[in-house]
Order: structure tokens, then sequence, then C-alpha cells
């Protein structure tokens, strides 16, 4: 009857966070955000809401919610800790890889989980600047270009998506071109798509 | 910290008696298909076993053809209806239902890709087959209709004596795979004119990879392992004389418990429903409560999700399972839910409890203590 012999299923920082959630939204404290990003699907199990303050351009605090596995709330509460006092421009860039290195590691079908995290705090610190009318230099940075032919990066695909510019691969192929060159990109982008339909809920 | 098994679907433990009688049977190392003393006695104690087991179906003897479980009894079934189709047969399609155990869910996708004609027959929103549905796929091109007994998550059980009369109408044969409902309601082979039934050990307390085929006398047989004359030339291979005579215990002991075991099953399944309607607010039970298993409960905790909602309960000591995607290992969350009709929101939050002969009813007092707050805590935590 014992399971004692066996590791647990995910390693154990990522138990810690998930036993012990750090940073998570609590009606009674008032928190006052300065930015809101929201990401995420029901298709896929995983909606996440990302809250912050700023203060002299740095992440002051942060609080969430997540609904998802356990790897999602880990992963959340993992970057919630990684990401106060960052700069804007650091935290923008704290990636997936990051996250999951600092929890020892996730199994490969749970990566798309903190995927999320990183995108609910990009999304809370665009609301941020939008919000207070300045202008959003980091976006732009951590762009990749997907598709060399037409000159077509994974923010301008993300926008569409979130945006739902576009709804589906067809269209997203239509209104940009891609792919229509040498078609190297096409599985790349066809994944990409993929992806973001799921973080946006499209 | 108290441990509570629930997830006795998955598989169940193996019982004292069985252990006591597979020790012993490790002596039996002769190989059965001998002629000699060793192979004799070896031979005697499996056919013992064919015995219980055939009285635990209420099906002939002869019937039984020893398996490596019941995904392996599922395939042979399958296989038999495809080489019949390969060999002319005028019958050639097939129909099984969108619920069915993932050994013929996936089979069929397979034999789909090659060509071969199977239609799946939907379910209602408590995971009945569709019998006006069935009707009308029923036709004389059908050669075989293969219906689950009782569902494996939600524990809805099907009308299979109205499923073998409206096949047999059609002159098509039935198989069913009646896994989840061996030892936990009556199952009677010939009563229910049933064809071909599936079933494997470790679901009624007996051991892993071994089950068995029943197929009814008259009904097609086309052998799926070749290279002996085991099981009279059905299933070739040396007998796992061990494991048979350890099903054979569990057939026993599952045919003499099995009418007290129904009545405590179902009272401790209520006894947690009801408790967990009671303590935790926006709760919705899935599957049909008239036509269900006795020892399944699957319920949905909107907000909630059911992968934390079982690493939680496993933080506590009590084990159950989910429909819930982030635990299958892909993005989509359990199809039996999805084709009964459940939300995804209400699959991805959804947790299994299926009992067992070793819970009690102080179990049921401890999740009812452990599960409200961990909801609770899971809903604060939520987005939506």
């Amino acid at each position: 009857m014992s399971n004692f012999m066996a590791q647990w299923v995910y390693s154990p920082t990522v138990k810690d966070h998930f036993m012990n959630p750090r940073n998570t939204w609590d009606e009674k404290e008032n928190f006052v955000p300065d930015g809101i990003g929201d990401v995420g699907s029901l298709a896929c199990g995983d909606q996440m809401r990302v809250m912050i303050q700023v203060e002299d351009g740095r992440i002051k605090a942060i609080r969430w919610l997540t609904y998802g596995c356990a790897s999602a709330i880990a992963s959340t509460s993992m970057l919630s800790e990684m990401a106060i006092g960052l700069t804007l421009e650091d935290a923008y860039h704290l990636s997936p890889e990051v996250i999951t290195d600092a929890l020892g590691g996730l199994p490969e079908h749970k990566f798309h989980c903190s995927v999320l995290g990183d995108k609910g705090l990009r999304a809370a610190i665009d609301d941020y600047l939008e919000k207070n009318g300045l202008s959003n230099p980091y976006r732009n940075a951590v762009a990749k270009i997907v598709c060399e032919c037409h000159n077509i990066t994974d923010v301008q695909i993300e926008d569409l998506v979130k945006t739902k510019q576009v709804t589906t691969l067809e269209e997203l192929q239509k209104l940009t071109g891609y792919g229509s060159t040498c078609g190297k990109c096409k599985a790349d982008i066809a994944g990409l798509f993929d992806e973001l339909t799921h973080i946006y809920n499209v | 910290m108290r441990f509570v098994y629930l997830d006795n679907n998955a598989t169940t433990p193996i019982h004292e008696d069985v252990i006591a009688s597979m020790n012993e049977a490790l002596a039996l190392y002769g190989n059965a298909s001998s002629m000699h003393g060793s192979g004799r006695d070896a031979s005697f104690r499996i056919e013992e076993a064919r015995s219980a087991v055939a009285d635990l179906i209420g099906a002939p003897r002869g019937s039984i053809v020893f398996t490596s479980g019941a995904s392996e009894a599922n395939n042979t079934v399958f296989n038999i209806f495809r080489d019949r189709i390969d060999q002319g047969s005028k019958r050639n399609r097939m129909i099984t239902t969108t619920i069915e155990h993932p050994s013929i869910i996936e089979k069929v996708a397979y034999l789909r890709d090659r060509g071969y004609r199977i239609d799946l027959c939907p379910v209602d929103n408590t995971g009945r087959i569709r019998l006006d549905v069935l009707k009308g796929l029923l036709d004389e091109d059908v050669a075989l209709v293969s219906v689950m007994f009782g569902n494996n998550e939600i524990g809805t059980i099907q009308p299979i004596g109205t499923i073998v009369e409206m096949a047999h109408e059609a002159g098509a044969h039935v198989h069913s795979d009646a896994t989840q409902a061996i030892g936990k309601i009556e199952v009677s082979m010939e009563e229910l004119g049933l064809d071909y039934l599936s079933l494997s050990a470790h679901k009624f307390y007996g051991p892993k990879g071994v089950g068995a085929l029943a197929v009814a006398k008259g009904a097609p047989y086309i052998p799926y392992i070749h290279g002996g004359r085991q099981e009279a030339g059905r299933r070739a291979g040396t007998s796992n004389t061990v494991a048979i005579i350890g099903m054979g215990t569990a057939a026993k002991i599952a045919k003499r418990d099995r009418e007290d075991e129904e009545k405590r099953l179902w009272r401790m399944r209520e006894m947690l429903r009801e408790g967990i309607l009671e303590r935790i607010p926006n709760v919705v039970v899935n599957g049909n409560q008239e036509h269900c298993l006795p020892g399944t409960l699957d319920v949905s905790f909107p907000h909630a999700e059911g992968e934390s909602i079982l690493l939680y309960l496993d933080l506590e000591g009590i084990q159950v399972s989910t429909g819930s995607a982030c635990a299958s290992g892909s993005l989509e969350p359990s199809y039996v839910l999805l084709s009964s009709g459940v939300d995804i929101e209400l699959a991805h939050g959804s947790i299994r409890f299926s009992f067992g002969r070793y819970n009690t009813e102080d179990d049921v007092t401890y999740v009812l203590e452990k599960l409200p707050p961990i909801i609770k805590r899971l809903r604060e935590m939520s987005a939506i």
C-alpha cells in the first residue's frame, strides 16, 4: 500500500510550490494592480491571470490566479517569485526555460503550462504600459522572425490571434502570405498557431 | 497518515486467498501441455480455474479462452471479424460505442485506417447507448456489435440484454467487454445470450496479466496467437499456470461474495455522493445514477482542475483518478466524459472514486473531511 519508495510525480521544488503557492491573489488583501494579464484556454485545462504593481520601472509586487494542473500552479508560483524586483525589460525576458530550470525540470508534455506563466506576465506588462500611455519597446525586442521570406515575426502572429483577426491557419496564410515562397516555415508556424489558439482560447 | 485506495476501477489489490493459491501454484512447474504427471497436475489445476471463471460468468467451461487480459480478449474479437471480412464475408461492418475501453477504441481506429467499416454508436448524456441510433445502424451487413457492460470511468451499465436481442435479430454477433462488471453485478453470459465476453483478473482481486475471452458455442473463432495447441487450439503459448490459478481463486471468491459486495459498494458510493453534495457547492455527478456500477462515482468540480485535486488528495493519502487532460499526457480530457455530453471544463475537473472490497465507511468519512477544503482552496486560486 505504501508509495514511499517512488519519487513524487514532479520535482521536490514543484511539490513545494504546489503545496505552498507563493503570491496568490487573495480577495481580502485589496491588491490594486497596475497591469493585468489574462491568458489560457479552458479547452486545454489551463487559464491564468497575472496582476502586477510597478514602481520605478520594476515589478514591485505580483499576484496571480490559475485554473490548472500542479505544474501550472507551481510554475506560476515560481515565476511570481522570480519576477519581483526585476525591471520590466528583464521581466519581459523571463522565459519558460528559465522557469522550468528553476523548478528542477518538468515533463515534456507539461512544458506549455510554464509557457503560459511568462505569457501572462508579458500580457500584464503590456497592459500596464498601455494603460499608462507608455511605449512598449519590449514586445518587438522579443519578437523572432518565423517566416524569413516574408519577414513575419511570432509577435505579429500572436497579435493577430490574440485580437481574433485570424481564427484559422488558412486565414493566417491568406493575411500574411507566410510559407508561400520557400515553404520551410510551414510546420513551425502551424505549431505556433496551435499553441497560440490554446493560449488565447480561440 | 491514513491511506484510502479509491482507484479500484484501475486495478484492485490481490486477495490474500489468491496470493496463497498462487504461492502454492509456483511449485507446479510442469508444462500443462505435457502428458506426464507434472504436466497433468498443472493442467488439472488450470481446468479447475477454467470452471471457476465459467461459473462466475454463467458460461460453459469450454467457452473460456485464457488470455493475457481483457485488452488481448478485446483485440481477439475484432481480429476474428476482420479475418472473416478478409475471407469475403458479406457481413463486413462492425458496430461499437464511443465510450469503450482504449483496447477497443484504438483497435477500431487502427482497423478503420486500413479500410474496415466500423460505426461508433453514440451514447446519451448519462453514458447509455442510444438504442434508437443502434437500431438505425443495424442491417444485414453487420457482423459484430461490441458494447461494454459497465463503463470504467462513469460506471454506466448498458442494457446488454436488449442490445443482444436487437443485434441477433439483425443476424449480428454480440461481444461485451465486461471487465468492470465482473464481481460487482450479476453477469450471466448464457442468460443474456452473449456470443463473446472479455474479462480481466486484476479487476476482481486477481493477478495482473491474465484474463479471458469467453466464446459461446457456435460463435466464430479464429486464433490470433499461433504456435501451439493450448486453449483447444484457440490461443497458443505455454499456459500461465500461476496466474490462471490465481484468477480461478479470485473467480470463486467473486461468485461467493458478489451479492453482499454489490450492496456494500453501493452503500459507500451513495454515502460519498450524498456527503459531497452536502458539503461542496456547485458539483456535478456524471453518469447514470440508476444504471451504475455499485462502486463507481464520477464527480466534476467546476473551477477546480482534476490533476490538482488528484495530487492534493494523494498528499492526504487518498488515491483516485481524473478525466483531466493534464493527467493524461495529452491536451484532450477524457473522451468518455466528452462523448457523454460533459462540458470540457467539467471534464477537466472530474474525479473518479472507485470503491472495492477493502474500503470501509470510515474511508468515506476521511474523504469527506479532506476533500472539501481542497476544492475550496483550488477554487479560490482559480482564474475562472
